[in-house]
């Protein structure tokens, strides 16, 4: 007989490394609702764009703001935009997957899912050109841009997952048994998808974030005096040359949160799903 | 065939058909009078009812849609308010900027993920294969716009190899303005490059374990030699879908990217329209940007039926 292995899964290194990486900056962001460095909105022009030092950590930027005050600031902005355009997503495109799921084939199935592809034809940035062309920016336009293009996302994975339930006898039975398709979908289906649907909101809210420090970036998102990771890269590009920290510290800031959610995510799906681990 | 063919081109009109509408209402909101907006203050009644008129601002909106339907059918975009010239000129000066830039980044992203993706695959869970995914999850992570600020430093600023910015034209030779557009190109292609590669490795070790290649090597092909023949075909449908998607993104990451070099593409062009209000403008870019992502999604739709024969049937 062949020795039995032992059953007990591993934790993936991927999700070790995730769930650090973005703890550090949801409490970075958390942090700067009670306390910051500096104030975010004093302007020290006598000690603008200086390199990190004891007094400012990470130095100062283009009008003297103390840099790591406003990555503080700037993440729980860029964190709050991304996280409430996942809500968006998954707060309409769950329930329209679930609907088209449960409906599968009719005329309502085949009107959301055309109406999906309609939506993935609007990258974010073309949403955010069209809504701000017509009612100005702000960072709310950014939200409804990451948002909208969310939910198409939510909308077709949770159909896609909620479909092969459907197939099960369990849930025919269910059926049989009187209980309605909505009930079925709440009690049975969402259940099962969970963690599949937490696994793409780390992608999407990674996404978010790069999504609203490009669109903050050209001026479509977060609006000054507001600090976003994207509107410190915008103030401070042209001086790239002189002072590169002033580019270098928020760019960074960036990728380390979008590692960090992008890792979360891999490593929720090895934990999850451990057939799909094996092969990577 | 035929049928998948007129299928899917017929999917793609009403697609585009149901996108302009969705444009047209969008910016048809927006308040404002487009044609005291060109004439200025103290125009006159007559002259504005004038241009109202020659601009096709009167009539119900279903009526001024369908003339901007027509006119685009036709080529005629209309005339910017700002301008004061055909839209549809404007547009391909612009075109011709950022569709080549994301076409160069296109071809980029390809050159680099395939083989990279191919030897992580076959080399896996080696030193190598190790790092280069490590890599990958660097690149996808990195905002395209900041990693073009930083290689515009180190490039062009520092090192001078590279122009830093703006774009000389094609009349000039193929040569200075491939150059120009080299950096931005990079700085475009290397994070898309990055999530393709993972997709290409992850797609050829699925294909690896299935059961043709077992045969396919059983009959005594090597193991480049399975790949090539009967695996390659196989990994290519997700990586193809991925690569369909990934144009929309470097079609919007360009708009972007150009204001780091300052090329004056599509993307400067939409910006100073929404600042200066000159709606047609803004309308007809729109549409170009969403004609180009439903044209290529259709494109990568009928690549599927020559990929995948059993993909014609439905």
């Amino acid at each position: 007989m062949m020795p039995v292995r032992s059953r007990r899964r591993q934790i993936p290194l991927a999700l070790v490394l995730g769930l650090a990486l973005t703890s550090l900056f949801v409490v970075l962001a958390l942090v700067s609702f009670i306390w910051t460095p500096y104030d975010v909105t004093k302007l020290d022009v006598a000690n603008r764009m200086q390199l990190p030092s004891a007094a400012h950590w990470l130095g100062t930027d283009n009008i003297g703001r103390d840099i790591l005050a406003m990555i503080m600031v700037g993440t729980r902005t860029s964190i709050a935009v991304a996280l409430v355009a996942v809500g968006v997503g998954v707060g309409l495109g769950l329930p329209l997957g679930l609907l088209a799921a449960s409906r599968h084939g009719s005329l309502l199935d085949e009107a959301i899912m055309r109406s999906n592809d309609l939506v993935f034809a609007f990258p974010s940035l073309v949403i955010a050109i069209l809504i701000t062309a017509a009612f100005g920016p702000s960072a709310f336009n950014a939200i409804l841009a990451i948002g909208i293009f969310n939910i198409p996302v939510f909308a077709r994975l949770s159909r896609s997952a909620a479909l092969s339930l459907w197939q099960l006898d369990y849930l025919r039975f269910a059926q049989t048994a009187g209980k309605g398709v909505a009930r079925i979908s709440l009690e049975h289906i969402l259940p099962n998808i969970l963690n599949i649907l937490i696994v793409q909101m780390t992608i999407q809210f990674s996404l978010g974030i790069l999504a609203e420090s490009g669109l903050s970036y050209i001026g479509l998102g977060v609006q000054p005096p507001t600090p976003s990771l994207g509107r410190m890269l915008a103030d401070n590009r042209t001086l790239t040359a002189l002072a590169p920290h002033l580019t270098l510290i928020p760019g960074m800031a960036i990728v380390l949160i979008v590692l960090g959610l992008n890792l979360l995510g891999d490593g929720l799906r090895d934990l999850t799903d451990p057939k799909l681990a094996r092969q990577r | 065939m035929l049928a998948f063919l007129t299928a899917r081109l017929l999917t793609m009109i009403a697609s585009l058909l149901v996108a302009s509408l969705v444009i047209f209402i969008m910016l048809d909101l927006v308040p404002g009078d487009p044609a005291s907006l060109m004439l200025g203050l103290n125009a006159t009644p007559e002259a504005l009812a004038a241009l109202r008129e020659q601009l096709g601002l009167d009539g119900p909106w279903p009526q001024r849609y369908l003339a901007w339907i027509a006119g685009l059918l036709r080529g005629d975009f209309g005339l910017s308010y700002t301008y004061r010239v055909p839209v549809s000129g404007l547009i391909i000066e612009r075109l011709a900027i950022s569709l080549p830039l994301a076409l160069y980044a296109l071809g980029l992203t390809v050159v680099i993920a395939f083989p990279v993706g191919m030897i992580a695959a076959a080399t896996r869970r080696s030193w190598g294969d190790v790092s280069i995914m490590g890599l990958t999850q660097l690149g996808i992570a990195m905002p395209n716009f900041w990693f073009a600020i930083q290689l515009q430093v180190l490039f062009a600023l520092v090192l001078r190899w590279l122009p830093a910015g703006s774009f000389p034209g094609w009349q000039d030779g193929l040569w200075p303005a491939l150059t120009a557009l080299t950096l931005p190109a990079i700085a475009l292609a290397l994070p898309q490059a990055s999530i393709l590669a993972r997709v290409m490795r992850s797609s050829v070790l699925e294909t690896l374990h299935q059961d043709y290649m077992r045969s396919a090597r059983a009959k005594g092909l090597s193991a480049a030699g399975a790949l090539v023949k009967h695996g390659l075909r196989n990994a290519l449908i997700p990586v193809l879908t991925i690569l369909g998607l990934q144009f929309a993104f470097l079609l919007a990451g360009a708009i972007i990217i150009e204001n780091v070099f300052y090329l004056s593409g599509l993307g400067n062009l939409v910006f100073k329209a929404i600042s200066q209000r000159d709606l047609i403008v803004v309308r007809s870019c729109v549409m170009v940007l969403v004609f180009a992502v439903i044209a290529v999604n259709t494109l990568v739709d009928l690549t599927y039926g020559l990929v995948d024969p059993r993909l014609r049937k439905h």
